[in-house]
């Protein structure tokens, strides 16, 4: 019997651990949706489309032009980056002044029609992209087989979510960005760009989608609905942890991809569900999220 | 005037209404066959029955000489998007508003479901290729309903019960969370049984995963001596990606129960090579499969799976009885078809049972391994012939429509 | 008075419709456009943008279809019980969502729907990704058999009115003139007295019932009830047909509701198929960008300039 514990506990484990893995790309995607709300106050729903065009731009970059995912990790988080900046000149800015309901709507729009033309072009079904010759093979833990490019996604979103952090709470620019959220007006009249700043962070929220995708392009199929999937969890814990709270869009996402391990393990009927459970509760403790100030 | 005005309005609504409500929709005998043809464009299952199942009709309308009864045979075809409500609403709409009287393709078991149940309404002929679960000639058996190509008491028997009796008696599922992957393991679980094996444990997938980590971890955790992937398509391609990436395909042996050879031909020879299973064709089986499979490649691009040869097979299987028949009324059809045996290249030493059942010869069949394969699409070595009675159940009295 | 005449002037067409259009596709049209309208409520009328409405629309058509199969109920109490369910369910997800305004109302009732919808997912009645199918239609008062297509059409056409009709009755009672002083100034109506919280949910309440009122109808038109409905892209489909016809207009949820169904008709089953969600995505962009206010209230825009 106690074998069977064992083993039970190692699955436990393996779980918390794949959750982990789970949570890094929630905690990516809910970083760059938390930035773009906390300058815009809008909630950029194509943040799931890019996410999905990041995994797309690496898998084409590999296919036509022999671009290897290292040099991707950095060209396709600058492309989707561009994209970005161009969707936030030319289509958000114009109803900048509108109800930010608008914006919401625009960018689902915008999200419908990329994920429309890569199925189009694709089809639905998912398409593979290599794991890279030095992530290849893994490592054995007492509990588990942990394949080493699953241990790189943990290593590599932790360390690019503090850096952002850092960025944005640490440095001069960072500043620049936080006084621009509180008060455009006052930043304006003090010689800054503040339409720059809007439109470059717009630009850094969605290319940290498009990194997202680049790391998950080896582990998930590449398939035009990877983002959409995703994103309705994204929206909640980024309820959860509080709207435009920076560090609660990182710990939230790491946290919920644990809960959800932790729900594989002991109920998995409910894994798909626990996010939305705890967005429940916390609405009715907490209606600001955890890390956010009240309204 | 007004009051006349209104008066009149009310009789012409009232007069037209009671002209349309008399006629009501039912299958047509109006001696136009047209056939619909509803598979998966760009899903999960795409490359098993997507365009390659309208092709395939295609080919089998033309082969016929494109002609029936008189007139020319038309076809139209649409993606199910493999939802069971847009299948149920496309056929509908065929069989009650366009006169299409058989539909056929059908991949995704609840895509089939669905159809069958709206064609035993109107009395119109489900000509089922594509699915696997054994329920429309079971369960919910009707005297419209024709299952071609395999199910999944074949599979079980085929794939499964080998395995057992060479002593592999712990089994563990990832099973695809609808209707097929669910009767998938309850068939296999049943063989498992009866063979003195023992079913560990299953995990319930929904249908196009693309992260099977945590199911693998579950899969690791159980101690079972093989893991069976109750699943098709991409799912079992991907699961089988996530398996060896866990290093489970060195524990323990991973049995895939349907795998296609479009499938086949994605795995990664190093985990798929040496993996035995059960299909209905393949294409390199003799020279008559090799050279329907010639010409089918040449216009898809791609070597035909057992879908797509079973979508030809059973499309000439119905124009025939049309012929023979003289008619396109469905009931005399179905006789007609019934009553003939099936026999091309695809059915072999077959019949169609009067619960609508198609038992032909079924392949058992091995994955080459990477230095055993000729080209890519040399996947399979067939190890033997199952006759179709001892892969197929007997027939259920209560679905006998003879 | 005006329209008044527009109403019979429809209510002619749509009894007429069948002899010339397909009556499946006609009910279908019906029951989208009572969903839009019930839809508009909340976000025309009391400025609130659900983005969790396929929950309602779903859980009218899983009740309902439970109920017709499993037991032996009438279709108009299956019907009634589907609609109450809805409304529960609305009262719930209401209590949660008001709380919180625009953007944050949008999200919260986004994330509740997908809880509903991985619940249906899972729940053992709805077969899951199969759905519930072969769901009888069954006989009107145990008297009318709706399998006639003919006959179940008049049937929805029937509860489409009695929807609608309530709808005019709430936008245009006091209780809707209370809805619109929130909508144009929340601060304004709370000092004014109101508790704006009970308003709402009380909105909230109504729509979620009527859009299940809409679900079970076409449960019954399409004898099947399925995941699509309660997915959230059947919560986006209800909001760019309302933004398509004209958010907080009387007519527009009707109008969006017909040209994006007959779209959806035409181009599924074609070449297009495929392009459905480019062009929906399309419209979306371009209603947003330039046509804010409808193809209703462009027109009546035009015929405020014009005449």
């Amino acid at each position: 019997m106690a074998t069977l514990f064992d083993i039970n506990l190692f699955a436990l484990f393996g779980q918390l651990l794949v959750g982990l893995i789970n949570g890094s790309f929630y905690a990516l995607l809910s970083l760059g949706l938390a930035i773009i709300f906390g300058l815009l106050k809008i909630i950029n729903f194509a943040q799931g489309a890019m996410y999905m065009l990041g995994a797309f731009i690496a898998l084409l970059a590999l296919k036509y032009m022999g671009i290897n995912y290292w040099f991707a990790l950095i060209l396709v988080p600058l492309t989707v980056g561009l994209i970005g900046i161009l969707m936030e000149r030319f289509l958000i800015r114009p109803i900048a002044n509108e109800d930010n309901l608008y914006s919401l709507l625009l960018t689902f729009g915008l999200a419908l029609i990329i994920q429309g033309v890569f199925t189009h072009a694709f089809g639905s079904s998912g398409l593979s992209y290599p794991v890279p010759e030095a992530l290849k093979g893994g490592t054995k833990l007492p509990f588990m087989y942990l394949p080493n490019y699953r241990a790189w996604i943990i290593i590599v979103s932790v360390f690019v979510c503090a850096g952002t952090w850092w960025m944005i709470e640490k440095t001069k620019l960072g500043a620049y960005l936080r006084a621009g959220t509180e008060n455009p007006q006052l930043m304006q009249a003090f010689g800054i760009n503040v339409p720059l700043i809007v439109t470059l962070t717009f630009g850094f929220g969605v290319a940290l989608a498009g990194f997202a995708g680049v790391m998950a392009a080896p582990i998930y199929s590449v398939s035009p609905d990877m983002g959409s999937n995703i994103l309705i969890a994204v929206f909640a814990i980024v309820v959860i942890g509080g709207m435009g709270s920076i560090g609660g869009a990182i710990i939230t996402g790491l946290g919920m991809g644990v809960v959800e391990g932790l729900t594989k393990y002991f109920y998995p009927e409910a894994s798909n569900t626990v996010i939305f459970l705890v967005m429940v509760i916390v609405l009715l403790l907490k209606p600001a999220g955890l890390f956010g100030k009240e309204a | 005037m007004k009051k006349t005005n209104r008066t009149l309005l009310s009789a012409v609504v009232s007069g037209a209404i009671a002209a349309t409500i008399a006629c009501s929709a039912q299958a047509t005998t109006d001696g136009q066959v047209k056939l619909g043809i509803l598979a998966d464009m760009g899903g999960t299952y795409a490359d098993i029955c997507g365009s390659g199942c309208v092709i395939a009709a295609e080919m089998a309308i033309e082969d016929f000489g494109g002609n029936v009864l008189g007139k020319p045979i038309e076809m139209v075809s649409a993606d199910s998007q493999l939802k069971p409500d847009v299948a149920s609403a496309i056929a509908r709409k065929w069989v009650e508003d366009e006169g299409v009287d058989a539909i056929g393709g059908l991949v995704s078991s609840a895509v089939s479901g669905a159809v069958s149940k709206v064609n035993a309404d109107s009395k119109n002929i489900t000509l089922i290729s594509g699915s696997a679960s054994n329920t429309f000639t079971t369960k919910t058996c009707s005297p419209y309903n024709v299952h071609w190509t395999y199910n999944v008491v074949a599979l079980a028997n085929g794939t499964v019960k080998p395995m057992v009796q060479a002593g592999k008696k712990k089994w563990f599922f990832i099973t695809a969370d609808y209707s097929f992957g669910h009767a998938l393991e309850g068939m296999a679980s049943k063989v498992i049984n009866e063979n003195g094996g023992e079913v560990l444990g299953n995990v319930r997938a929904p249908l196009g995963t693309t992260d099977f980590s945590s199911y693998i971890l579950q899969a690791q955790a159980s101690g079972a001596d093989v893991v069976a992937l109750a699943n098709a398509g991409n799912d079992t391609v991907n699961a089988l990606k996530a398996a060896a990436e866990f290093g489970l395909t060195e524990q323990m042996d991973v049995a895939g129960l349907l795998v296609f050879t479009p499938n086949a031909q994605a795995m990664d020879p190093a985990t798929a090579g040496g993996m035995r299973l059960t299909s209905g064709f393949y294409w390199d089986m003799d020279d008559e499969t090799r050279q329907w499979s010639k010409r089918f490649e040449q216009r898809h691009g791609a070597i035909p799976s057992m879908i797509h040869a079973g979508v030809y097979s059973v499309t000439m299987h119905y124009l025939n009885a049309v012929k023979a028949a003289g008619t396109d009324d469905t009931d005399t059809v179905m006789k007609t078809m019934k009553a003939t045996k099936p026999n091309d290249f695809f059915a072999r030493n077959a019949t169609l049972r009067p619960d609508g059942r198609m038992v032909h010869d079924m392949l058992y069949v091995e994955i080459k391994k990477k230095d055993e394969r000729k080209d890519k699409n040399d996947i399979y070595k067939i190890i033997k012939v199952i006759p179709g009675d001892e892969a197929y159940s007997p027939m259920l009295p209560q679905c006998n429509f003879s | 008075m005006n329209n008044m005449k527009l109403n019979l002037f429809l209510l002619a067409l749509a009894l007429l419709a069948p002899t010339v259009l397909y009556p499946v596709f006609l009910a279908k049209v019906l029951c989208f456009a009572l969903f839009a309208c019930a839809f508009n409520l909340l976000l025309g009328f009391a400025g609130l943008l659900s983005f969790g409405h396929a929950a309602f629309l779903g859980t009218g058509g899983y009740v309902t279809g439970y109920l017709m199969i499993n037991s032996g109920l009438t279709p108009e109490i299956a019907i009634i019980l589907g609609t109450l369910a809805g409304g529960l369910l609305g009262a719930i997800f209401g209590k949660l969502a008001v709380k919180r305004e625009g953007i944050y109302f949008a999200m919260v009732t986004l994330a509740l729907a997908q809880l509903v919808f991985f619940f249906y997912l899972q729940a053992p009645f709805t077969n899951g990704e199969d759905g519930l199918q072969g769901v009888p239609r069954g006989a009107l008062f145990g008297l009318i058999d709706l399998s006639n297509n003919m006959v179940m059409y008049y049937f929805v056409l029937t509860i489409f009115v009695a929807g609608y009709w309530l709808i005019n009755r709430t936008v245009h009672s006091p209780f809707g003139q209370v809805l619109k002083a929130i909508r144009e100034n929340e601060d304004r109506a709370t000092s004014l007295g109101y508790d704006v919280n009970q308003y709402k949910w009380l909105a909230f309440v109504i729509s979620a019932a009527l859009a299940a009122l809409a679900g079970s109808t076409k449960t019954l038109v399409f004898e099947l009830a399925s995941l699509t409905d309660v997915h959230w892209h059947m919560s986006g489909e209800v909001i760019l047909m309302t933004l398509v016809g004209g958010v907080g207009t009387i007519f527009g949820p009707l109008l969006g509701a017909g040209f994006i169904v007959t779209m959806q008709n035409y181009l599924s089953g074609g070449e297009m198929g495929n392009y459905i969600h480019i062009i929906m995505g399309a419209v979306f962009v371009i209603c947003v960008l330039s046509f804010r206010s409808g193809i209703v209230g462009q027109l009546m825009k035009f015929k405020r300039n014009n005449f």
